[in-house]
């Protein structure tokens, strides 16, 4: 379903993505965790080509994101992303923004895109702010109307970038509770998060980054009892008492 | 000069009242023709202009250099004495049929506004987050159709008070049009005055209908603005 063989991907002289080979098979729940910078961002971005890659083989849904036939705004209509800052666009509503690609690239007729929007709404809680704009909204519920936004595509693979990075603490379950919903529904999940009680009751399995490499795969039970790599031990360390 | 009698009634009835509103509704079609043109093609530019295809690109740098930097009546001349000389015989008996005069300044009033349009709507777009056109390629849309339903509904909104100004402008520089024998508001005020000598009723007339335009030009905009580009600031 997503297959990397061999990915690599610079800045510059950065080498941000360094030999990656991964499997991600369809309906599975994949967390990737590691320290700030470690590439985990670039890495989930270049599987819907927002980064492309420099080196390698990646596949994804069948496609070749470096077959130049591959048509890239086909494969990322059957993809969604979910940012850390949500970009909602600011100057449609909560319908609109759940609306505009069904309609634009899927030719949905209106009634039933807003139908569906409804459900998906009703489905993250938010059925009340169907006609808000996104600056009316909370952080999370700005979160849950972009996953809303993403499901509305009937997406295959669901992206999610530190998605409640950006949010209050009170807000950060509203909308893990929304993704450990989509869970086990068959879409395969990529989750880049810093929450690790997310990844050891919904992940299938935990990939450790660092330095843009994938040091470490394992079911989440294994990798929190026993991280093999020193660097997933110190990482899981300072992340289990932050203050030190 | 002390002994001119003022006579307001040449200007509020009669023959030259209504030379004057025919003025007046040819300054106003002129205006509103333009503005919307102007605004067409202004955004048409400014993605030219922001293209990844460099030839694209380059036009459009090419035609906001050129019309932003020579005199209006420059273009305004070059329209009507100018093009007809450059154009196909079928083109130009086409043109002599019609209102001839008024298609070459709105032309040149489409093009010289436009490129400021331009310029305004791309530093609009420049403003915009770059995590939108993120985003919105992300959802599946093309560059284009990210930039027409993501980026540039987003870039005017922010950028209506320079528009307003270049709708205003053009609204006032319609009066050029009298120069090619545009028969608008000043083109009439002109002739009340070369048969009244009321020249200061005339112009004074013709001045108020010009702040009235262009006041209800900019409430106009305001207006659409808060209806329709904003309604979140309403709620
Ligand atoms: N567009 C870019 N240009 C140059 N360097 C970048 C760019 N994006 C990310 N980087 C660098 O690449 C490295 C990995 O970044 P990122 O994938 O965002 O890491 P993470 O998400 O794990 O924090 C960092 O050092 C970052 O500064
Ligand atoms: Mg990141």
């Amino acid at each position: 379903m997503i297959q990397f063989a061999g990915v690599h991907k610079w800045f510059n002289q950065l080498h941000v993505l360094n030999d990656i080979n991964l499997r991600i098979t369809p309906g599975e729940v994949l967390v990737v965790c590691g320290p700030s910078g470690s590439g985990k961002s670039t890495l989930i971005r270049t599987i819907n080509q927002l980064e492309p890659i420099d080196k390698g083989k990646l596949v994804v849904d069948g496609m070749d994101l470096l077959d130049k036939k591959t048509d890239i705004n086909k494969l990322r209509a059957e993809i969604g992303f979910v940012f850390q800052q949500f970009n909602l666009y600011p100057h449609l509503s909560v319908l609109g923004n759940i609306t505009l690609a069904p309609l634009k690239i899927r030719k949905m007729p209106k009634k039933e895109a807003e139908e569906q929007a409804m459900t998906l709404l009703a489905r993250v809680g938010l059925a009340e702010k169907r006609d808000a704009y996104p600056s009316q909204l909370s952080g999370g519920q700005q979160q849950r109307v972009a996953i809303a936004r993403a499901l509305a595509m009937k997406p295959k693979i669901m992206l999610f970038d530190e998605p409640t990075s950006a949010l209050d603490p009170e807000m950060i379950g509203e909308v893990l509770a929304v993704m450990q919903g989509l869970a086990g529904t068959g879409i395969t999940m990529v989750v880049v998060t810093h929450e690790m009680g997310f990844a050891r009751e919904v992940a299938h399995r935990v990939a450790f980054m660092d330095h843009g490499v994938v040091l470490e795969e394992a079911k989440p039970e294994e990798f929190f009892r026993n991280p093999q790599h020193e660097r997933a031990q110190q990482f899981l360390k300072q992340l289990l008492s932050p203050m030190h | 000069m002390l002994t001119y009698q003022f006579d307001w009634s040449v200007v509020t009835s009669g023959k030259y009242f209504e030379w004057l509103v025919s003025g007046f509704m040819v300054t106003l079609k002129l205006s509103v023709v333009g503005i919307i043109l102007a605004f067409i093609v202004g955004l048409l530019i400014a993605v030219m202009r922001m293209s990844h295809f460099r030839p694209v690109r380059w036009f459009a740098l090419a035609y906001l250099e050129f019309f932003r930097n020579t005199p209006l009546l420059v273009q305004i001349f070059f329209w009507y004495f100018g093009s007809y000389k450059i154009l196909p015989q079928a083109v130009n008996d086409w043109l002599n049929s019609t209102n001839f005069e008024f298609a070459a300044a709105v032309i040149a009033l489409t093009i010289y506004t436009s490129a400021f349009i331009a310029e305004d709507i791309r530093s609009g777009v420049l403003s915009i987050p770059k995590e939108q056109m993120e985003a919105a390629r992300s959802a599946g849309f093309s560059y284009l159709r990210s930039m027409q339903y993501i980026i540039l509904p987003q870039a005017v909104r922010i950028t209506v008070p320079p528009l307003v100004n270049q709708f205003l402008n053009l609204a006032k520089n319609s009066s050029l049009a009298m120069t090619i024998g545009v028969m608008e508001l000043t083109y009439q005020a002109r002739q009340v005055e070369s048969y009244t000598f009321k020249g200061f009723e005339a112009f004074t007339a013709a001045t108020i209908v010009y702040l009235v335009l262009s006041t209800s030009i900019t409430a106009l905009v305001h207006l659409y603005d808060k209806r329709v580009l904003n309604p979140s600031r309403a709620v």
